[in-house]
């Protein structure tokens, strides 16, 4: 694999993203400040606080998380699946000295880094809302790479299998809802009973929520198990989508 | 040496053996040419031999590199021009052309001079900020030939390339795929239109159901069958064009 390669296509990518941003990029802000004042404000008038923290302030890194999960998402689901099948840009590339699995590489890491940039956009949203007590919160933006790559990977697998554009509605329905709902961002995951609370462990937007959260906060200790086990599975991962992509892309 | 060596390639896709033992070289500077009915495997060379596909069997070598081994090398000095128009459509005219540059590592301050010398032979200059889907189909097969030539490719892979056009825009085509062979550029393409393997081709390959059925000069084979290039083709290949 060339490095270069995968390099040239980012560059694609990036050119694309600063000519269409404008168009998209409103939205990115909008959601996140929706669910802050909705459920930090709204609902947050009825639950005083969570753990002796006040409930938008105990929500607020959770939103940091979810908002660089689902730009890593959108980017490898529809973004991917348009790029391989209607717009046949897989097809152009490929008839460059560009490789499959470096278009694969470079798809992965736009996705990881659009969940940095989202990731970072948030940041900023959550502290203008005064919901920041450390500088630490920082020394997240790496884990959000890794855990960007996590979503890209699963992402870019479904893209890989899926029949067709409409099955992406299962992936999101049966996937991504419940990751959003149940990986502690509204509540702390322990309130569940103890074998759905398990299953949260396996999730990877659990453990950024924890380091988020712990981050914000200005603690350090505790959150090394969450980062090790993103930057695990990130790697362990990594293969399933080259080899799936390499088969539908090439028969 | 041959640009493009093709020994005893066969290529299955499951249970369908889409070519089966197909064997034929082509020397430089010359435009080759394949005809055969839909779906009689032509398409699948070209994409074999384009790096896209790997050969089930045989071997393929372009510029004396073989297609499996070292794909990279052969792609920077080869431009390919598919069947669907995959232009970029995030991107205007010109971004398609810096941007597909790119891919082969040629840089802007490289590739602006080039692809406003591009836009000006395939006649689109005027278009140069204009949108992808602002264009018409023949303009569209227009910048996918300009496309095709950033890398100032030694062998020209063009995969039906007047298909859908109107008349003029074929002609247009034409004269510009003429250019190239007086430049020296070695073409293969595949088409539907007689006229078009008359006018452009030294050769042509006459596939059926995955094989060759001959390959001769255009010529040749009109005056062995005593008829035109589409009455060969039609007694060859065995039926109808329309099927």
């Amino acid at each position: 694999m060339r490095i270069k390669g995968a390099w040239r296509v980012l560059q694609r990518h990036w050119t694309v993203y600063t000519k269409l941003y404008k168009s998209s990029f409103a939205l990115n802000f909008i959601e996140p400040i929706l669910y802050l004042v909705a459920m930090g404000m709204g609902l947050g008038v009825f639950v005083s606080d969570i753990n002796g923290v006040p409930y938008i302030k105990f929500i607020g890194p959770g939103i940091i998380a979810s908002s660089s999960m689902f730009a890593a998402v959108y980017e490898c689901t529809y973004g991917t699946y348009i790029r391989m099948t209607f717009q046949k840009t897989f097809d152009a590339i490929l008839a460059t000295p560009v490789g499959i699995d470096e278009l694969v590489a470079a798809e992965l890491a736009w996705a990881a880094v659009k969940s940095v940039m989202y990731g970072i956009t948030i940041m900023v949203v959550v502290a203008l809302f005064g919901l920041v007590d450390s500088p630490l919160l920082l020394l997240t933006i790496p884990v959000i790479f890794f855990c960007g790559l996590i979503f890209a990977e699963v992402s870019m697998i479904t893209a890989a299998l899926v029949p067709g554009i409409d099955s992406f509605s299962y992936f999101y329905t049966l996937f991504m809802t419940p990751l959003f709902l149940f990986s502690g961002i509204f509540f702390p995951v322990e309130t569940l009973p103890k074998a759905v609370a398990g299953i949260a462990w396996f999730t990877p937007l659990y453990h950024l929520v924890n380091v988020c959260r712990a981050f914000s906060a200005g603690h350090v200790s505790g959150v090394v198990g969450n980062i090790v086990w993103i930057v695990v599975v990130a790697t362990a991962l990594a293969p399933v989508p080259f080899r799936l992509m390499r088969r539908r892309v090439i028969q | 040496m041959d640009i493009v060596s093709v020994k005893n390639l066969t290529k299955d896709y499951g249970v369908v053996k889409a070519v089966q033992d197909v064997s034929f070289s082509i020397a430089p500077g010359e435009c080759f040419g394949f005809l055969g009915p839909n779906g009689a495997g032509k398409t699948t060379v070209m994409k074999i031999i384009s790096c896209f596909l790997p050969p089930t069997n045989g071997t393929v070598a372009v510029f004396d590199l073989d297609v499996t081994k070292q794909p990279s090398a052969i792609k920077a000095r080869m431009g390919v021009m598919p069947q669907e128009d995959n232009l970029d459509p995030d991107l205007n005219v010109l971004e398609n052309l810096i941007v597909y540059s790119r891919y082969f590592d040629i840089l802007k301050k490289e590739s602006l001079p080039v692809a406003n010398e591009l836009l000006q032979f395939v006649e689109l200059q005027d278009k140069d900020r204009v949108n992808i889907k602002a264009l018409s189909g023949g303009m569209k097969r227009r910048l996918m030939l300009a496309r095709a030539l950033v890398n100032s490719p030694e062998l020209m892979i063009l995969d039906e390339p007047t298909t859908g056009l109107d008349p003029h825009s074929r002609r247009a085509v034409w004269d510009k795929l003429n250019q190239l062979k007086f430049k020296n550029t070695t073409l293969l393409l595949t088409t539907h239109y007689m006229e078009e393997a008359e006018q452009l081709c030294d050769r042509v390959a006459i596939m059926d159901q995955g094989k060759i059925v001959t390959i001769d000069s255009p010529g040749n084979l009109m005056s062995e069958h005593s008829g035109d290039l589409e009455e060969v083709y039609l007694k060859l290949t065995g039926r109808n064009l329309a099927d």
